[in-house]
């Protein structure tokens, strides 16, 4: 009996101990992007700063009904005492104290993270918009005149600001190494500004669920250099098709796990008139 | 159980309904289905066999008896908890099945059915009755009060919840349900993007079950108000009718921004108005704001009646007054204004400004500090008492551990930049698992061990009870840190298949979690049933129903309680009135006189009114108008008809009450 | 003791009356008109939404609003109130037949009120602002309509009034139902003057 508890034991170290040492490579923890970073740095803090008062807890909520259990006629036992001013002070100020301090926190990362400022850096920031559809994402580059779908390039260290808006349903535009999410939504335009600081192709998805073809709605991220990302583009040009009206038609059938598709050509203004085809102006009337 | 129910000219008849719109082809539906037909068959056999119609009729469907109620939901409660435990377990099988490109053996199809299905059944189906339960069983009982201020609506407030039951388990068998996530995001569930049945299900089944809570909001607010047993000041009552109070006034306030998004979201699909499409003005936003300043109040109607609960067991156990009860009421009130502050942290990722996500953000927090201080409040009440280890007790210190936990990865997650990463993931899955199963889930297991023998006469199995507490507890984190995990490695929630080899190993480990927490459920199953065996046991049977030398008034009643409750309305002196009593030597005296007593009159109306609705929902869903009109009227009809009647209540005699309540007293001398 | 023992018999022997029935059923009603309230509140809120993001396409609701029509639905919907109130003040009185004269001029006046919002519905909706055309006018529909209907429900409770007065005279239990529809009846009143107030009144000088 005790040796199989013994080899329970040592199994589930075993598991825990994996768990740890992968957990070094959890997506949020390894980033590729300062900002990335900074959100998982907050999270590692703020989970730390809680344990403070979390694991006395814990241990409370175990020590004290064992202390003073039944069965234990030799502790203090007081039936009426139910009120005490400084243990009210203890109670109300720990957390209290705890909150102002993850607020102040709070304040500072939520504006310093703010996904629509723009970010700081000597380089002008490159225009990507995002299109979501059911269910792939489709990427317009306005000033290379290109698009593809389930694909996206940028340079290392360059700031992208992703414009998002959707042809359907509400998606979440995700690139859990590189940055937070936003919703993506007909009629509308979100803005999103990341940067990565390391190359390498890294996922990204759709995370809010938007249908039977949701999982398959994924793309991958492929940060280079600058030579890589021309080197891309120049192969988007050679190999794609132009994306006229009828292959945007085509393109806004449902289909699921959709293949990567580059498009050699497209309308730069496609971005606009996908959005303004659901607010009732057209061509700014 | 991929069905097609998009009709595009419905018939006059039959409406969108053909022979093609039940799954029996389906390997998953198919043995279910015809599990239930033969169970009901033989139910209904049983039934007609043993000559129960009469009794089942009489003494139950039409009741209106708050404690009768109470059971009925609690009954129901736990048969679709079984029922959403089954969908979490075809998820996590699948899932782990699904890992590696492998696909899995559900197509999505199904897939995303049930765990719109988990969600919807879990939140509106078990954790709504169970408090909806709890308030009819103790609050009444808590102020001395002989039933609810509305009778009536009581009983038919049950059943607008019943109608809403049959509705969401006809989908299983009749059509589809919804696969849009249990909250419906507009434009997914609008009528383009979500044309079958399945999302009009999700539609009538929450309408008309939220019609019931709103009038079980009015009936309770008006009970404790109105009805407390003279000498019952306000803070003179106990914690769970304190908490009772404040849920149903949170509810009272929200349900109808539900009925009215529900309503929009109706006109939008079955007439074509533009609320919440992407085009012509519609504004899906608004939608998403609605929907989550129900929801989110909505979280706390749910939890603070487990507080209150977990309030009553550890005074009660700890043989010991509640510590703190003014601070501890202080807190729930506090809670219950900071959550209607706090309902965009559901979204910080839409692109609203730093300013507006900070502001959510540090209110979200704040509602940890009156949280934090109700656990303390709990612990401190255990310093200095004696406590009694029992099953009851097990539950709450789980509770308190495993709710902690969540708390924690709570306010993690009301940090918005934490949540832009954390958002959708299975860490948030994770995070509403732990408050909802550590926090409702443990708390009502707590309460039930407590409150179990008051209302059937005999105690549950300590050992089981505190086995399955045991198995629950270890199979919860097996399930759950493993999710935490994933969601920090960026696993998002509602995926169909898993494209990431890495996270293969959390779901086999998730998924043991689960074989373990089934087992836990399985427990408190055959626990129900194997003391249901030993009732007449010394060992189980309550003889004179105060078994835990309780300090509140249900327990100065009768187990199961007399119908009228109390023979005389107590007068109250203290906030633990019946440990007061003992105390001063006053408790289970035979009352100088009785006087007759004033009782309702059981009524047919509020089961047929409840049947009609449920016709009225499934015409809705299938277009079938004919039938649709025969509901309304038939709801509306019967309403008018009950207020018509003459005779709704009668008197119980002195000499009866006097047979009773001897009958009573003499047990509780031996 | 002896004091518990004391006031809990006296207690008792009013536990056969129910003279607190009025006051707990008045009570449980403004409970219940509270939640109808944030039932409009929403719909406000909606209407404000929905007015804001004017879809381009749509019918301006200013060339459709005619105030001089909404003044006398509104005067209809007023005098109602205080037609009501002298119903209320004869069903005290016990005077059953000023009492049903003075209802049934309120009804007269909720079913002119009632016309007139149909009559402005089917000229709106032959102007080209349907429910359907986008989503301000939606939300206009919702909204008005949503109080059109408590109109309507309002009446229907009024006819059921009509025969519980014609088989039971003016009972205890019968004066609580008209009591109950009184509140019910001010408070649509109320309403209306917000809906009056934001809907109209902004809607032509905003």
């Amino acid at each position: 009996m005790k040796k199989t508890i013994a080899r329970l034991l040592s199994v589930c170290s075993l598991v825990a101990t994996s768990m740890l040492l992968s957990g070094c490579d959890l997506a949020i923890f390894n980033t590729a992007s300062p900002i990335a970073k900074s959100m998982g740095d907050t999270i590692l803090l703020t989970a730390g700063l809680m344990l403070i008062v979390v694991i006395p807890t814990i241990f409370l909520s175990f020590w004290i009904p064992w202390s003073y259990r039944k069965e234990n006629t030799q502790a203090e036992y007081e039936p009426d005492w139910d009120h005490s001013s400084k243990v009210e002070v203890v109670v109300w100020g720990v957390p209290l104290v705890l909150i102002v301090v993850l607020a102040v926190i709070t304040v500072i990362q939520t504006y310093a993270l703010d996904p629509r400022e723009p970010l700081l850096s000597d380089k002008e920031p490159m225009t990507i918009q995002v299109v979501a559809m059911d269910w792939k994402w489709l990427f317009i580059y306005p000033e290379e005149e290109i698009a593809v779908v389930n694909e996206v390039s940028f340079p290392v260290d360059q700031p992208v600001q992703f414009l998002l808006t959707s042809e359907t349903v509400m998606n979440s535009f995700f690139i859990p190494r590189i940055g937070g999410q936003l919703y993506a939504m007909g009629g509308m335009e979100n803005r999103m500004n990341l940067i990565a600081d390391q190359e390498g192709v890294y996922p990204g998805r759709s995370v809010q669920y938007s249908g039977y073809g949701f999982t398959g709605m994924n793309f991958d991220a492929i940060v280079g250099t600058e030579q890589d990302f021309d080197a891309w583009v120049a192969k988007v040009k050679a190999e794609g098709n132009v994306l006229d009206k009828p292959t945007y038609d085509a393109l806004l059938e449902k289909s699921r796990n959709h293949p990567v598709e580059y498009f050699s050509s497209v309308n730069p203004l496609l971005f606009k008139n996908i959005i303004e085809k659901y607010t009732g102006v057209q061509d700014g009337r | 159980m991929a069905v097609n129910t998009v009709v595009e000219n419905p018939d006059p008849i039959f409406g969108k309904l053909s022979l093609e719109v039940i799954p029996y082809h389906d390997p998953v539906v198919l043995p279910v289905m015809i599990m239930v037909i033969l169970g009901g068959i033989f139910m209904t056999g049983l039934i007609t066999y043993k000559g129960w119609w009469g009794y089942l009729w009489n003494e139950w469907l039409t009741s209106v008896d708050h404690k009768k109620i109470g059971i009925m939901y609690i009954i129901v409660a736990i048969v679709m908890l079984l029922r959403g435990f089954a969908d979490a377990f075809l998820m996590r099988s699948h899932q782990a099945l699904a890992t590696s490109f492998d696909t899995g053996y559900l197509p999505p199809e199904h897939y995303d059915q049930i765990f719109t299905a988990h969600g919807v059944i879990m939140i509106f189906f078990v954790i709504t009755p169970i408090v909806a339960g709890l308030f009819n069983l103790i609050t009444p009982l808590q102020i001395g009060a002989r039933d609810v201020a509305f009778p009536f609506l009581n009983s038919l407030s049950f059943w607008f919840f019943m109608a809403g039951v049959v509705l969401i388990n006809a989908s299983l068998f009749i059509g589809e349900f919804a696969s849009m996530g249990w909250l419906a995001y507009v434009p997914l569930s609008g009528i383009e993007y979500s044309p079958g049945v399945g999302v009009d299900y999700w539609i009538w089944s929450l309408q008309i079950s939220g019609i019931g809570t709103t009038l079980t909001a009015v009936n309770f607010i008006a009970t404790i108000i109105k009805l407390r047993a003279p000498g019952m000041g306000l803070w003179k009552m106990p914690v769970f009718t304190w908490t009772a109070l404040v849920a149903n006034a949170l509810a009272l306030v929200i349900f109808p921004i539900l009925t009215v998004t529900i309503f929009l979201l109706t006109f939008d699909r079955y007439f074509g108005t533009h609320f919440f499409t992407n085009e012509l003005g519609g504004n899906q936003m608004m939608y998403v704001n609605l929907i989550w300043a129900w929801g989110h109040p909505e979280v706390y109607f749910l939890i603070l009646p487990i507080f209150g609960v977990i309030s009553e067991v550890v005074a009660t156990f700890s043989k010991k007054r509640i510590f703190g009860y003014k601070t501890l009421i202080w807190a729930i009130l506090a809670i219950a204004v900071l959550s209607f502050l706090v309902w965009l942290h559901h979204f910080f990722t839409m692109g609203s400004g730093a300013a507006v996500n900070s502001f959510f953000g540090v209110m979200t927090m704040v509602i940890a500090i009156p949280t934090g201080v109700k656990l303390f409040n709990w612990i401190f009440t255990m310093y200095k008492g004696r406590v009694e280890m029992n099953a009851a007790m097990w539950w709450v210190i789980a509770m308190l551990v495993t709710f902690t936990v969540g708390g924690m990865t709570g306010v993690m997650l009301s940090i918005p930049s934490n949540d832009f990463v954390l958002h959708n993931s299975m860490f948030l899955v994770a995070h509403f698992h732990n408050v909802l199963i550590g926090g409702a889930f443990y708390g009502f297991m707590a309460g039930l061990f407590y409150w179990f023998p008051k209302f059937t006469g005999f105690k549950l199995n300590e050992a089981m009870g505190k086995m399955s507490c045991a198995l629950w507890f270890v199979g919860f984190f097996l399930a759950w840190v493993p999710m935490y995990l994933a969601g920090f490695d960026g696993m998002t929630r509602r995926l169909n298949y898993v494209d990431n080899p890495e996270w293969a190993i959390y779901l086999y480990i998730a998924f043991a979690g689960v074989l373990v927490i089934a087992a836990g459920l399985g427990l408190i199953v055959l626990n129900i049933a194997w003391s249901m065996l030993k009732r007449n046991d010394p060992a189980y049977k309550d003889v004179d129903g105060d078994p835990w030398d309780a300090p509140t008034l249900e327990w100065m009643t009768d187990s199961p309680p007399q119908f009228y409750n109390f023979a005389v309305t107590p007068h109250i002196h203290d906030l633990e009135e019946l440990r007061y009593r003992k105390k001063n030597g006053m408790a289970f005296k035979k009352p100088a006189k009785y006087s007759r007593i004033h009782m309702p009159k059981n009524t047919w109306a509020g089961v047929v009114i409840g049947v009609f609705s449920m016709a009225f929902g499934f015409a809705m869903v299938w277009h079938l108008w004919w039938l649709a009109i025969i509901g309304f009227v038939g709801m509306v009809g019967s309403f008018v008809m009950y207020n018509f009647e003459r005779n709704k209540d009668y008197y119980v005699e002195i000499d009866e009450v006097e047979a009773v309540e001897s009958e009573w007293l003499a047990r509780k001398k031996v | 003791m002896s004091n518990t023992t004391h006031s809990e018999l006296h207690h008792a022997a009013h536990d056969d009356h129910h003279h607190d029935e009025s006051e707990k059923v008045i009570f449980g009603f403004w409970i219940y008109i509270m939640s109808d309230c944030l039932l409009f509140a929403t719909l406000f809120a909606v209407y404000a939404v929905l007015s804001n993001g004017f879809y381009a396409g749509g019918v301006d609701p200013k060339s459709l609003i005619d105030l001089n029509f909404v003044l006398g639905e509104t005067a209809l919907l007023l005098f109602s109130s205080f037609t009501f109130g002298m119903a209320m003040l004869y069903a005290y009185q016990k005077n059953e037949f000023a009492m049903k004269a003075w209802l049934i001029v309120t009804f007269l006046l909720g079913a002119g009120f009632l016309v007139m919002e149909l009559y402005e519905f089917y000229h709106f909706s032959h102007e080209g602002a349907t429910p359907f055309s986008n989503g301000y006018w939606s939300a206009f529909y919702a909204l008005v309509g949503t109080h059109g209907m408590h109109v309507f429900w309002g009446m229907i409770w009024m006819i059921a009034m009509f025969v519980h007065f014609a088989r039971d005279g003016i009972t205890e239990s019968n004066l609580i139902r008209l009591s109950c529809l009184s509140l019910f009846w001010h408070f649509l009143d109320i309403i209306w003057i917000c809906v009056f107030s934001f809907v109209y009144l902004f809607g032509v000088y905003s």
